[in-house]
């Protein structure tokens, strides 16, 4: 490994002049905004989640303050419900989700030896997206016009406009534009996490935060996405009254509970694993060893994700379902602390087998386990359906709820918090208002959340803004409402010593000996995330690789420049993590925040019912994502290889499954089919709720005739893409392009063509849930073919301007891509309005 | 923590209540769960102290003192053997505890609906018409009671912790609770899903009553108590109560609580207040003072004087002052 032009001091220091002036960000008051680096972008998510976090704390006080004695009367049962719906609604997608989300878009590119994220503007638009939406629902209570359905929104109390207004349409629009940004990071964090590794990083050399990113991301593609068609459908009641969730026209209102909670199981563990994570990089780190049984904790971490598809219903026990669900429910339930407990031993036995130092960060993971496991033990007990009857929907729920977000969530982003801030800052915080703050939260944790389990089984349900002095709860209130201000003491203690380290001095670089990648980052202020990027022997690389960090420091690994100006990074394969190439990322601009606002006015202006100023806002961002892509993506290099060091030469292109792009639409093509999957759920649970179905009497129905040609023409305008990617890649350009011409057709002429079927019966979908859901359906599957015609338009535009060729076809490749799911998407709609009333 | 579980046990010593707790059961279904709980308590509790204890011992132990080996090895019986054998020894024991009470045919049905915020209340004996009534629920001791739960607005929930676990009433579908009480008394029970403003306040009374003084109460009810002709009656027909609430032709209103036994009842706006004439009187004036978003107009205009005298001809309907 030796590269003797690194020698030189000289070449050093102009490598490093070249470096940083490639990557520095923008300056000044407002240009600073147009930053998409992850370092800044990072920051600025981390610090609107806190904001959020405090925010709806302080919720939480005022809800605690109501509830301190019997019959009190500080607030109303009008605002109460608002409280608790933000409360919740804030913590889970405000805080905890994006919280996640924001740490590993600052750590994942340290701890993957990458100088930035595949897509720093989509992190970018991902966050301003994110901030808009937030506002927007939280600011919501400052005019009275919060939500109060609950974080849950059970319909019909949600979706009858009679008893819920404005604060309902906020939370399904203006959470749904939250869950945009939610997967655009998962996909972002994916996509980082299979290409982004430094050579020599195969998949089990991978630090395990990594593994957990992967874990977690892959669940929030799979997770948010019923709730996403959830939503659809909730907004089609309330804005059109289209009778999904109406028993009295053929809907019902369990349909919501299912979709609502298949997201929201997953969703807990959404919030959990990370912290996990978290652990698994500085347990390690206190334990002065290596984790003891890797291949358990990733095992485990995969386990528990697979599970947790499985327990959606042990939230629904007492909705009356047959008992044999229950059954299995119950057992899916339990099982899952098997993998808990399994996360939990490798702990244990790593700090067992290594030598323990004590310090601020293990005493917040060790207080944060203690509290974890109770809330892991309570929920063992709600996993039994009998127990679960009494405990449901009471404040034992809410003890037990606490117990794991406070010692699963919060506790554990502390921990982090300390270990990590100066990695961020370059700063330690100070250890002894650490240890204050650790003490305040969890004797005040305790204090507010252990008598929770005894009111709730003494009979006061969830929700309530007020409880009779005859049921004797004053005291067990008392207490939580003194615990709850004692966390919120430990709260202020650590928001103190954060607004003090910009005045402390600096701490020196890999404060804690840490032997994971993330820890080469230097306390001074460099944006290029790191010097040169190594080749991965181990897990540890700082402990076990000789002479590791002087190596990365004097560039003696790859990519040590930046010659051409550019902003670049590294491709390797998946598994085993091959340098395949180089590519260019796009640097600061405006396009991502000016997309977030388009696409945020499309939610916002939607909530206030301003139809045609929305239609004008989608149109802006569609014309805003087409400038984005065709000014900044598959951009045609200068050349086609460049030389990254040691000999190695790597191509400035990549088409297909070996680049990052190809993978991101895979990804995102599979949220847009898991959430078509939730509305397809939709019509088969109708289906099992009716005895007939298409309903007796209801004549007007699809017919077969219209969605078969529609389904001949949806296949015909993929096959015809398909074969313009074959023929284009052998050269024939001129007969790739009429195919895509005929495909454009094709997609334009599915459109009437799929709405023929329900327009031409006169099918009325505010009558029935039967219209209503054939009528969704037709329109998702349109709307996928209007978008499958601008994607063929767009290639062909490509084409013809000379941006793509037979050997720079990254745009048709991932195309085809969309295509394909186009395709499946055309199948499973057509066939189930179409043929499946004729086989039923 | 130490400090604040003593703290706890100080609070609930003084402050147990009995008529509304799962802690405190009068019926099988309460009772079965009551064990089951304590079971799983003392059986979490001692694995977060056991845990605890490996944790403490872990960080004090010296370096190396746990092998590689060792340490995999623990992680397989601590991690993984050892919580899938007590977990399904814990569901092959508790599952079964979900088998609902055989019903029959003949038992007593009581169908309840929720609205926002009180409950409908019908009971079906085998053999007999059904006799309508609200915001209370009696039942005989020692026999099987099959609930019929259902709910018109949104969704609610049913439970009275003392007597079995929640139930959901869902628009559109109809669920059966089978309970058996086995110990008199006046309980409480209430409403476990979120429902809307007033959710906080919609409760109704449980009696649970010896099967003969249940059945004498049953054939007494159907007949409507004698009311006078004064002028709380005539206060009640100009108002136009009656296209809401029935006072004697059973069941033939129901678009808010039947008010024929309303003298009988033991709380008043579904578990609420205490049925005095003068709660009545202000109740009727200005419903929503006690109850946010209750679907009953205020009656303002009324004077304090003809709202009192329309609560004691409301109140006269109970059996005993009737008499």
């Amino acid at each position: 490994m030796s590269l003797h032009d690194q020698d030189d001091p000289a070449l050093r220091a102009a490598q490093e002049q070249r470096l940083r002036a490639v990557w520095e960000p923008p300056k000044g008051l407002f240009l600073r905004w147009s930053d998409t680096n992850n370092n800044q972008v990072g920051k600025w998510y981390v610090l609107t989640a806190f904001g959020f976090m405090l925010f709806a704390g302080v919720l939480a006080l005022i809800m605690r303050t109501q509830l301190a004695a019997p019959d009190n009367d500080l607030v109303g049962p009008g605002t109460f419900n608002q409280l608790f719906t933000l409360h919740g609604s804030v913590m889970m997608f405000l805080f905890a989700v994006p919280m996640f989300e924001a740490v590993s878009i600052i750590l994942l590119p340290q701890l993957l030896g990458a100088r930035d994220l595949p897509f720093p503007r989509l992190s970018a638009f991902g966050y301003w997206s994110f901030l808009l939406g937030g506002v927007f629902v939280s600011g919501s209570i400052f005019f009275d016009a919060a939500p109060d359905g609950g974080w849950f929104m059970y319909p019909p109390l949600t979706t009858r406009t009679d008893l819920s207004g404005l604060g309902a349409d906020i939370w399904m629009l203006g959470l749904s534009f939250i869950e945009v940004s939610s997967v655009a990071a998962a996909v972002e964090l994916i996509v980082g996490v299979l290409k982004c590794r430094p050579p020599g990083m195969r998949l089990n050399l991978m630090p395990l935060y990594a593994w957990y990113i992967l874990v977690v991301a892959v669940m929030i593609l799979f997770a948010f996405p019923p709730l996403i068609a959830g939503d659809v459908l909730f907004e089609m009641e309330r804005l059109l009254d289209w009778p999904f969730f109406d028993a009295a026209r053929g809907g019902d209102p369990l349909l919501w509970q299912h979709l609502f909670w298949i997201f929201g199981h997953p969703e807990v563990y959404i919030v959990f694993l990370p912290s996990i994570a978290l652990f698994a990089m500085l347990v390690p780190t206190f334990a002065r060893r290596h984790l003891l049984g890797y291949p358990w904790i990733v095992l485990a971490a995969v386990g528990t994700a697979f599970l947790s598809f499985g327990l959606w219903v042990h939230h629904m026990f007492a909705t009356g379902l047959p008992k044999i669900s229950l059954g299995f429910f119950s057992a899916a339930s339990e099982a899952v602390a098997i993998p808990t407990a399994v996360q939990i031993f490798v702990f244990i036995v790593t700090l067992w087998a290594g030598r323990v130092v004590w310090s601020t960060p293990l005493l917040y993971a060790t207080g944060s386990l203690a509290i974890f496991v109770i809330g892991g033990l309570t929920g063992v007990m709600v996993a039994l359906a009998p127990f679960d009857w009494q405990a449901h929907d009471t404040y034992f729920v809410v003890a037990h709820l606490h117990y794991v977000l406070i010692g699963g969530t919060l506790m554990p982003l502390f921990a982090g918090l300390y270990y990590y801030w100066p990695l961020v800052t370059g700063k330690k915080l100070s250890d002894r208002l650490g240890r204050i703050a650790f003490w305040l939260i969890f004797v005040g944790a305790n204090l507010c959340f252990f008598p929770m389990h005894l009111s709730g089984l003494e009979g006061m349900p969830r929700r309530v803004f007020t409880y009779p002095e005859e049921l004797g709860l004053g005291g067990l209130n008392l207490a939580s409402t003194i615990g709850s201000f004692i966390i919120a003491a430990g709260v202020a203690v650590i928001v103190f010593d954060l607004c003090r380290s910009p005045w402390r001095k600096r701490a020196p670089r890999n404060p804690w000996q840490a032997g994971t990648l993330e820890w080469l980052a230097l306390p001074e202020d460099e944006n290029w995330g790191i010097r040169s990027i190594p080749l991965i022997e181990s897990r540890y690389p700082i402990w076990d690789q000789q002479d590791f960090v002087r190596k990365v420091d004097e560039g003696r690994y790859f990519l040590p420049d930046a010659e051409e100006g550019r902003r670049e990074t590294i491709i390797t394969s998946v598994l085993d993590a091959r340098p395949v190439s180089v590519i260019r990322l796009g640097g600061p601009g405006w396009k991502p925040m000016l997309t977030a606002l388009a696409l945020g006015g499309v939610f916002i202006l939607t909530t206030y019912h301003l139809y045609w100023p929305a239609l004008v806002c989608g149109v802006v961002t569609l014309a805003m994502v087409l400038w984005w892509l065709w000014t900044g993506t598959a951009e045609i290099p200068e050349k086609p290889c460049k030389p990254i060091g040691h000999g190695m030469e790597l191509p400035l292109y990549i088409s297909g499954s070996a680049s990052p792009g190809w993978w991101a639409m895979f990804i995102t093509m599979m949220a847009d089919a898991t959430a078509f999957s939730g509305l397809v759920f939709g019509y088969y649970f109708f289906w099992t709720r009716h005895e007939a179905f298409p309903p007796a009497g209801m004549t007007a129905a699809p017919g077969m005739t219209w969605p078969m040609v529609a389904l001949a023409l949806g296949l015909a305008g993929w096959l015809m893409t398909v074969a313009a990617r074959e023929i284009h890649t052998r050269g024939g350009v001129g007969t790739a392009r009429l195919l895509l011409v005929g495909g454009l057709a094709t997609s334009i002429a599915g459109v009437p063509a799929g709405l023929a079927g329900p327009w031409l019966s006169g099918m009325d979908p505010t009558a029935h849930s039967y219209p209503a859901i054939v009528w969704t359906l037709a329109i998702w599957t349109c709307l996928h073919a209007a978008v499958a015609a601008i994607m063929q338009a767009y290639v062909l535009a490509r084409s013809l301007a000379g941006r793509m060729t037979p050997h720079h076809d990254a745009d048709i490749r991932n195309v085809t891509v969309y295509m394909h799911f186009f395709a499946l998407t055309v199948v499973a709609a057509y066939a189930t309005i179409g043929l499946f009333p004729e086989v039923a | 923590m130490a400090g604040g579980v003593l703290a706890v046990s100080a609070l609930v010593l003084t402050g147990c209540n009995r008529h509304q707790s799962a802690l405190a059961p009068f019926g099988l279904e309460a009772r079965s769960t009551l064990g089951l709980t304590v079971v799983l308590t003392i059986g979490a509790a001692a694995i977060a102290l056991a845990v605890a204890a490996i944790y403490v011992a872990a960080a004090r132990a010296p370096e190396g003192r746990l092998s590689h080996k060792g340490g995999m090895r623990l992680v397989l019986w601590l991690g993984a053997i050892i919580p899938t054998v007590v977990l399904t020894a814990l569901l092959l024991w508790a599952l079964p505890a979900m088998r609902p009470l055989p019903a029959e045919a003949g038992d007593l049905r009581i169908r309840v609906e929720g609205e926002q915020f009180w409950w409908r209340v019908a009971y079906r004996p085998p053999g007999a018409p059904p006799l309508f009534s609200a915001n209370e629920v009696r039942l005989p001791v020692g026999r099987t009671v099959v609930f019929e739960l259902a709910a018109t607005d949104v969704v609610h929930s049913f439970w009275i912790p003392g007597l079995a676990g929640k139930m959901d009433m869902i628009p559109g579908r109809t669920n059966r609770l089978v309970v058996k009480a086995d110990k008199p008394g006046t309980y409480r029970g209430v409403c476990a899903e979120f429902c809307g403003l007033s959710h906080a306040l919609m409760a109704f009374d449980v009696i649970a009553m010896e099967p003969a003084a249940f059945d004498a109460w049953l054939a007494a009810a159907r007949t409507a108590p004698p009311r006078p002709q004064d002028r709380g009656a005539a206060l009640f027909a100009r108002e136009g109560c009656a296209s809401c609430h029935a006072v004697a032709d059973n069941g033939t209103r129901d678009i808010g609580p039947d008010l024929t036994r309303f003298g009988e009842r033991l709380t008043l706006g579904a578990g609420i207040l205490a049925p005095t004439p003068e709660n009545t009187a202000a109740f009727i004036r200005d419903p929503h003072r006690f109850k946010p978003g209750a679907r009953m107009p205020a009656y303002a205009h009324l004077s304090e004087d003809e709202a009192l005298a329309l609560a004691r001809w409301l109140k006269r309907t109970s059996p005993e002052e009737g008499r």
